[in-house]
């Protein structure tokens, strides 16, 4: 039995059984029921097409639970011959349902992983440290939510990435790899679609997943990226995020993950830290403010700006941003260090550190005031 | 998504407007004080925001390491918190605005004649997980 090749189906199948007007729960309940029948049949009896064998069987379960129902919802049913499995990818679909905007963030990460991504809402629970009950409840309510959208009209591909994105974002606990499901969800949207921020943000997050290795030590504290040691960076990922993002940026139609993934590659490519090629990536930090203006763009701008120019020309770039910016403060503080002011840094580091948004960031951010107050007159 | 602990004080915080204790209220009054806390549960289950209470016991005790041979701390000159804190909630919601307002819900937890307590909650961020990209 091929789980794998399960879950890689699941979603198409799905998307096929809305798509001829089933309710998304009940679809979601029939598929369910065809993925079992096919745990217990197919060791004995592989089927020629299993994708054909579990549209066959889901929408079988989804007639007969539906038949079940009052006699006045029977009528409101397509008729039971239904049409041949279309070539066309229903996944897409699937992908725009379960980012629709009418879903809050959580609910739209927790029905992509579960639709999409076939996971168990034991697993998606797990990964997101809440009980089972607390993610079956939030699936549920996120399924009656994307009930009443109609199935015809296509999606907006920005706000699927921005959920896949959010998938990524997540870190990682639990015993799925949040980052890795993000990353096979991302490949398989870029084979339903051909759109330039797709590859964009698949450049970006294999880019990342490279350096992952690196970015921790066994006690899972924080290794910053000029500490990292580069010889742990997965340079396969690497070669196909830098190839991913240069086929992008060929169609000129420039997006925010194209621009921070070429930001990535440019860390990526540097043999040292020293090496960075930091003046190009304050280019690429102006394209991101000009596509976002958003203030955290400016406060990384203000750290690229410290390196290229030195820390005098970074404070001034940090005056622009708004100081309640999250790691504001750490920022500042790595920028005074490097101008000379150690007190003040160390002031900010410990003000930082108790602004922190997670612990190894906070214990490594205590670990730099610390260093700062504890320095010797003379050194 | 990020979760939040919901800290009930009993003190520590200016007295709540409907602040007479619990054992001077009617059964009747206990009773739909009891009903509530566990609907405005049910509906945070129902929202899958959810993710654990705890009642805590009236009861404390400090203990500290001494020095060798030496008995343990056991009262001291501290605000205990079994005088400040009858239990708490662990919420996991979208936003800090979400968690406001479920605090806000929570406070208004029928007391002495069925009238709202105002009851005070402490909400602590916890520390998110962290995130894939760091540097």
């Amino acid at each position: 039995m091929n789980e794998a090749l399960l879950r890689e189906l699941t979603p198409s199948v799905l998307g096929v059984l809305v798509r001829r007007g089933a309710d998304f729960a009940a679809a979601e309940d029939a598929v369910q029921d065809a993925l079992v029948e096919a745990v217990r049949s197919w060791p004995s009896d592989p089927p020629r097409d299993p994708k054909g064998w579990l549209v066959t069987v889901a929408w079988r379960r989804f007639l007969d639970a539906a038949r079940s129902d009052a006699a006045r919802r029977r009528r409101e049913f397509p008729p039971e011959e239904p049409p041949p499995v279309p070539e066309t990818d229903d996944t897409l679909q699937l992908y725009f349902l379960c980012a629709h905007p009418s879903l809050t963030p959580s609910s739209a990460v927790a029905l992509t992983l579960r639709a999409v991504g076939g996971l168990t809402t034991r697993q998606i629970a797990q990964a997101y440290l809440v009980p089972e009950a607390t993610m079956a409840q939030r699936i549920s309510r996120a399924k009656r939510t994307v009930s009443a959208v109609r199935f015809d009209r296509p999606g907006d591909v920005g706000t699927v990435l921005r959920v896949l994105y959010l998938v990524f974002n997540e870190g990682y606990s639990g015993d799925v790899d949040l980052a890795a499901e993000a990353i096979r969800l991302t490949r398989a949207l870029r084979r339903a679609v051909d759109h330039p921020e797709v590859d964009g943000l698949l450049a970006l997050m294999l880019l990342h997943h490279a350096r992952r290795a690196a970015r921790t030590t066994s006690d899972g504290s924080l290794v910053p990226l000029a500490a990292q040691d580069r010889a742990r960076w997965d340079t396969a990922l690497i070669a196909e995020g830098v190839e991913i993002l240069q086929g992008a940026l060929t169609s000129d139609r420039l997006g925010e993950f194209q621009a921070q993934a070429a930001i990535a590659a440019l860390h990526a490519d540097a043999p040292t830290a020293e090496e960075t090629d930091w003046v190009q990536i304050v280019e690429w930090y102006d394209e991101l403010t000009r596509l976002t203006d958003s203030p955290v763009v400016r406060l990384n701008r203000a750290v690229a700006v410290g390196e290229a120019d030195g820390p005098r020309a970074g404070l001034a770039a940090l005056a622009q941003v708004d100081a309640t910016v999250p790691r504001f403060a750490a920022v500042e503080a790595h920028l005074r260090e490097r101008s000379g002011d150690l007190t003040t840094a160390a002031r900010l580091y410990a003000e930082a550190a108790a602004k922190a948004p997670n612990l190894p960031e906070r214990d490594h951010l205590l670990r730099q005031a610390a260093r700062l107050n504890n320095r010797r007159p003379d050194g | 998504m990020a979760k939040y602990l919901l800290l009930k004080h009993y003190r520590g915080a200016p007295a709540p407007v409907n602040d007479v204790p619990m054992d001077q209220w009617t059964p009747e009054e206990v009773t739909a004080h009891v009903r509530f806390m566990k609907e405005w549960e049910a509906r945070a289950q129902a929202a899958g925001e959810f993710v654990d209470v705890g009642v805590l016991a009236p009861e404390g005790t400090f203990v500290r390491y001494d020095g060798e041979g030496r008995p343990p701390v056991t009262d001291g000159p501290f605000a205990e918190t079994k005088d400040l804190i009858a239990g708490f909630y662990v919420i996991d919601v979208d936003s800090y605005a979400r968690a406001l307002e479920l605090a806000g819900d929570l406070s208004a937890a029928p007391g002495q004649g069925g009238e709202p307590i105002h009851e005070w909650l402490e909400l602590r961020p916890y520390y998110g997980a962290p995130t894939t990209i760091n540097e």
